[in-house]
């Protein structure tokens, strides 16, 4: 049987801690574009557009993301097309991420005084207008502590595609313990690597969050 | 032909009908005052001139083009029809020049360079030259005031609605916002204010509307109406205001 040293785990951890971090990354900005795109939707006044976000981020936010993964990696190949972990695991985090994001940016949004758009709208600014030149300009400023903050709990969630078998972090972990049974050891470390990618995270939308708070 | 007129227009919020059949005709050039009080629809009528308040009956033409219709072109209309507000309503993250040059940049595809000597006119017309570069909050609200009448008149509107635009002012800010309408008024301006301040009515306006539970209740020539209020209300009014 092979023999694990402490250096040999945490290497194999740290090799897959990359795919965690590739794959937080690419659903946090997938994610980001999918959810400003339902953002414009959503607070677009015309109501087939914002039922429809309605119900999507219900759904999202409403079904926990590991029913999600399922849903994509076996759902889709229901229909004869081959799924990969990785396949699924980018889309049903992207959905997830796209959801969140456009609530928390919706508020942000809500948050720019009802002045600023009547002000933009009798200088005959069109909707995508006032968006790009005055609401967004302002809504992302206090849009970025929180945003920074969800993009923590995207990197937890992406411990859910190990379920599907993607390997990243935790199914590491996984197949680490089982080939060394000590699973005090493994998932210490499995804890710790989370901790440290996500730890700096929160702390700087802490910093920001307070940065905002003083300036106004 | 008059440049807005409005025919019997009525608006409910809810069950609260707020117009109540109103009817009105300005000419080019005219300055049109609307007093009355709090809740009598003033604002209201204002807001729906330029398509902010849809309408539930009625009609209203604006240079031409009749707002609220399903067909209506509101930014065809607004690109004609400015509006000032009482919270000023300057945006925030943009200075002054910056302010004055996003609609005629944005809406009329005018050129940055040719855009900011409109905005330097302009601000000059409202006595801000040395502001161009300064923030709205590095302003005084009577500045903020008169950034956001040079916001509207960059787009070179034939019509200025201005809804009660130095009630958020402290008092000795309200003669600088004041002295640049009525030089606007002097320049053949067609505007229409909603207001509190009934000397400044009766000075600079040619035309008083006194305005009571959603009906036009009295109009007139400024001097006579406040000399002569043929109803009780107004009279009323005129008493507790002045």
């Amino acid at each position: 049987m092979l023999q694990f040293s402490f250096w040999d785990i945490l290497s194999n951890l740290l090799v897959a801690t990359q795919w965690t971090i590739v794959l937080s990354l690419i659903a946090f900005f997938c994610g980001g574009i999918v959810g400003l795109i339902l953002l414009f939707m959503r607070t677009s006044r015309i109501a087939p557009l914002e039922w429809f976000t309605k119900i999507y981020i219900e759904f999202f936010q409403g079904t926990p993301l590991l029913m999600q993964l399922f849903l994509f990696f076996f759902g889709i190949a229901l229909f004869g097309i081959e799924v990969s972990p990785w396949m699924a695991a980018t889309l049903a985090l992207t959905f997830w991420t796209s959801a969140f994001l456009t609530e928390i940016w919706r508020g942000c949004v809500e948050a720019i005084p009802k002045g600023q758009w009547e002000a933009s709208s009798s200088l005959a600014l069109s909707y995508i207008e006032q968006m790009r030149y005055v609401i967004l300009p302002q809504a992302s400023r206090i849009a970025v502590a929180p945003t920074v903050g969800f993009s923590v709990q995207v990197i937890k969630g992406t411990a859910l595609a190990s379920i599907i078998g993607f390997v990243e972090l935790t199914k590491a972990g996984t197949m680490l313990n089982n080939a060394t049974f000590r699973p005090f050891l493994v998932y210490s470390l499995v804890a710790l690597i989370y901790f440290c990618l996500c730890f700096p995270l929160s702390w700087w939308a802490k910093k920001i969050e307070g940065r905002l708070n003083v300036a106004r | 032909m008059s440049l807005v007129s409005i025919r019997d227009v009525r608006k409910s919020f809810g069950p609260n009908e707020v117009l109540k059949g109103v009817s009105l005709d300005i000419a080019k050039g005219d300055v049109v005052a609307i007093i009355g009080r709090s809740g009598s629809g003033k604002s209201t009528l204002l807001r729906c001139i330029n398509g902010l308040e849809t309408y539930q009956s009625g009609t209203i033409v604006a240079d031409g083009i009749e707002v609220g219709g399903a067909a209506t072109n509101l930014r065809e209309l607004r690109r004609h029809v400015g509006m000032v507000f009482q919270q000023f309503n300057l945006f925030p993250h943009l200075t002054a020049a910056e302010n004055v040059m996003l609609a005629p940049t944005v809406v009329n595809k005018t050129s940055k360079a040719e855009a900011r000597a409109t905005a330097a006119e302009v601000l000059a017309k409202v006595g801000l030259s040395e502001k161009m570069d300064a923030y709205p909050s590095e302003l005084s609200g009577g500045q903020q005031q008169r950034v956001a009448i040079a916001r509207s008149l960059a787009m070179r509107p034939k019509v200025l609605l201005c809804d009660e635009i130095t009630s958020a002012l402290d008092p000795e800010l309200v003669n600088e916002v004041l002295r640049v309408v009525e030089q606007l008024a002097r320049e053949g301006m067609t505007l229409i204010l909603v207001t509190h301040e009934m000397r400044f009515a009766r000075d600079v306006g040619t035309k008083l509307v006194f305005m009571h539970h959603g009906k036009v209740h009295e109009e007139g020539v400024p001097k006579e109406v406040f000399a002569a209020p043929r109803t009780p209300e107004l009279q009323q009014f005129v008493g507790q205001v002045s």
